[in-house]
């Protein structure tokens, strides 16, 4: 099964977290990673979902959040040119002898440390999911204390955006 | 000048010509009440919440306006929660306004608190919980626009009980403004000459019309359309009553309990033209085994209905009325007699039947309803047997004359609806026929019904069980009837008698002949009770994992 990322605008309204997440979870669709945060407009959000399925899964995913009032624009930026990345940070087991070993394995991956602890390093690191997976599955055999991913954000390469378009008044705005 | 928010409230429901409001009060609502107290919009005051949101469903369904219902916070908002549920699986355009707890005391388990636009999130087109007064009007304006446009469905607004004592300067807005809310009305060009050609090449059509033909108003459309093409007309539930029963196009329903006509017509068209309907579970059976030779069109407002459970040939999204106003002109009349003559001999062949004998059969009670009013009325029913009954030998003429619980199955909902329907049609004869389980879960209603004057007939088909369970017993649990037949009933005369409504009870098909013609006729409302027998079941039925056309008898 292909991976689908959407990239869904939507009103920066309280509750809209709820509406997207209930409307996987009562329709069946899995997310893989959901990732949410304020565009460059303060009423607008951006949630940057991923999700597995086939063609029909991702239309029927498609189709009912455009039901959702407060889903404002969805892309599928997997049809087109896009980039895409994801933060990660990872709390190592790092006796001081093997400082030296974790943090050369985590420079190949351009990961750098945030935070040194006695028998601990952290790194952060960015980059697409391969990317990631493969920072982790590098430092797995020195003992992954914790780990945190923020999930993938992603963007149309390009001139292209994924955007309101034109300056809607904010919903209520007196006229 | 600054007024109150629950002034404005009721202001913004006159704005929308609202005129009918069905609710009950308590302590979080009050402040709506007060300013209801001035206002010239009638409040019909139920005995239950679940009785205020199903009468304002039965009044949105018949009059085709927004209905509008109010309880309070907490219970009142929670009894309210099955009434919103049914709205939405029907598509039926309310709002509702519940009362809450003060924005301060939110999210602290306070008295009578309960998150309604939490619970209320999967059942409702859209809900607000209003912390802002400044948004009441657009909030409310919205919340309108959003209930009876697109495909409609019902809108809650929570109003916490400080703001609605809040004061606001107040000017209702003129326009809706919701970037992310715009359906499409007018179906695309290109794929309606598409539909007119495939039609053009069809040799064996059949219309499959749904809900979204009552919604969308095209039931004049419809006729035109079948006449034109030639083409047999279909109904699903909710569409029944959107294409004239008696009319020679006419197949009935299909489905689960669907005519056999309409259900052998299904499996040997060459072209389906699914219009306002949503393939549903009860409508398709066995998945793999619907339409099979049929290319399918299907016409809906709603994107998301289409592809959801069947692959479609030609979508189009659009709203019926207005698609079939466009597709009209493009039709050429073709000469279809082959393909009407196989319809007719399959009605011939299989007409819905059932064995009369010595005692009083339901199917003969509804027939005989028929008989009476010849669609001159507003059927409403509630949930079970009784309701396929009235669904296959009522013929309904006219849309809007059927009110029913379709995609929820909501027993309960007739009384209340017929109460809603009663008031969103004076003067017009208004009989519910249910059955003796469903009464039982909204009989308080007869008080409501009492205290407006309504003058409702209910029709109880009483075959002292729950028929449609005992029923699905009897096939698939072997016989084994567990908790459907009731030890004890009410006397439902003495029921009648103890609200002041006029008693009946017909045991005998004499009985019915002789008295049902009066006992409709007399003005005021009337209880009457027909005993049944128990072991009559709903005749064809449709086996789990069979196709629609492999329907057995079990009459």
């Amino acid at each position: 099964m292909e991976k689908h990322t959407l990239s869904v605008l939507v009103e920066n309204n309280p509750g809209v977290l709820t509406r997207v997440a209930g409307l996987f979870a009562r329709r069946g669709f899995n997310i893989d990673s959901l990732a949410v945060g304020r565009t460059d407009r303060s009423d607008v959000s951006r949630m940057t979902i991923v999700v597995e399925g086939d063609k029909a899964l991702i239309e029927q995913v498609t189709k009912q959040l455009h039901k959702l009032i407060d889903v404002i624009k969805i892309s599928n930026i997997t049809e087109d040119e896009y980039v895409d990345r994801e933060l990660v940070m990872v709390k190592v087991s790092a006796e001081p002898s093997q400082r030296v070993e974790i943090i050369n394995i985590a420079g190949i991956f351009r990961a750098r440390v945030v935070d040194l602890g006695r028998k601990t390093l952290t790194f952060e690191c960015t980059g697409t999911e391969g990317k990631i997976t493969a920072l982790e599955e590098s430092l797995r055999p020195y003992g992954i204390k914790e780990l945190v991913r923020t999930g993938k954000i992603a963007m149309l390469r390009g001139s292209k955006a994924v955007s309101v378009g034109g300056a809607w008044p904010r919903e209520g705005d007196d006229e | 000048m600054e007024i109150k928010v629950a002034d404005a409230l009721v202001q913004c429901l006159e704005r929308e010509n609202v005129e009918v409001i069905f609710g009950y009060p308590g302590g979080a609502i009050l402040p709506v009440y007060d300013s209801l107290y001035h206002s010239k919009i009638k409040h019909v005051l139920v005995r239950h919440e679940q009785g205020a949101v199903h009468a304002a469903d039965g009044y949105a369904r018949v009059t085709g306006k927004v209905g509008v219902c109010v309880a309070t916070s907490g219970p009142g908002a929670t009894n309210l929660v099955t009434g919103i549920a049914n709205a939405y699986m029907d598509s039926i355009p309310i709002v509702i306004f519940t009362g809450q707890v003060s924005t301060s005391q939110i999210g602290t388990d306070s008295f009578q608190e309960v998150d309604i636009t939490g619970i209320t999130m999967p059942i409702t087109k859209h809900n607000y919980l209003l912390k802002d007064p400044m948004k009441l009007p657009a909030v409310i304006k919205n919340a309108f626009h959003i209930a009876s446009t697109g495909r409609p469905g019902p809108v809650l607004i929570d109003v916490p009980r400080d703001v609605a004592n809040m004061t606001i300067p107040f000017k209702y807005p003129a326009n809706v403004r919701l970037r992310g809310y715009r359906p499409t009305y007018k179906g695309h060009p290109s794929k309606i000459k598409e539909i007119a050609a495939l039609i053009g090449k069809a040799k064996r059509p059949v219309i499959y019309a749904g809900g979204g033909i009552i919604s969308s108003n095209a039931s004049e459309e419809l006729l035109q359309f079948a006449e034109a093409i030639s083409a047999p007309v279909t109904n699903t539930f909710m569409g029944l009553a959107g294409f004239p029963g008696e009319h020679p196009l006419s197949l009935g329903m299909l489905g689960l309990h669907g005519t056999r006509s309409a259900n052998m017509a299904i499996s040997e068209c060459d072209l389906l033209i699914g219009l306002g309907a949503r393939f549903d579970d009860r409508v398709v059976g066995n998945i793999n085994k619907f339409a099979q030779q049929a290319t399918v069109i299907h016409v809906d407002i709603d994107p998301a209905e289409i592809g959801k459970v069947v692959a479609t040939n030609v979508p189009l999204v659009g709203d019926v009325k207005l698609v079939l106003k466009s597709l009209l002109p493009l039709i050429e009349k073709i000469d279809r007699s082959q393909w009407m003559e196989r319809i007719e001999e399959l009605k011939q062949q299989y007409p819905l039947t059932y064995c009369r004998g010595e005692a009083l059969k339901p199917q003969f009670v509804v027939e005989q309803l028929w008989n009476c009013t010849r669609g001159e009325a507003i059927i409403v029913t509630d949930v079970g047997q009784h309701q396929m009954w009235v669904a296959q030998y009522y013929r309904f003429k006219y849309p809007r004359t059927l009110v029913s619980s379709g995609g929820l199955g909501c027993m309960g909902f007739g009384l209340p609806a017929a109460l809603g329907a009663s008031i969103a049609a004076p003067g017009k004869p208004v009989i519910l026929v249910t059955g003796d389980g469903s009464i039982q879960m909204t009989m308080q209603e007869l008080g409501t019904m009492m205290e407006q004057g309504l003058a409702v007939k209910i029709i109880i088909l009483n075959n002292y069980a729950l028929g449609m369970v005992r029923q699905l017993q009897e096939f698939y649990c072997e016989g084994r009837y567990m908790s459907v037949n009731f030890k004890f009933h009410p006397d439902f005369e003495l029921l009648a008698k103890a609200y002041g409504i006029q008693g009946y009870t017909f045991r005998t098909e004499e009985d019915v002949i002789k008295h049902l013609p009066e006992a409709l006729a007399k003005p005021g409302p009337a209880i009457i009770n027909c005993i049944v027998p128990v072991d009559e079941n709903v005749s064809p039925m449709v086996m789990a994992g069979q196709g629609i056309h492999e329907a057995i008898d079990c009459g």
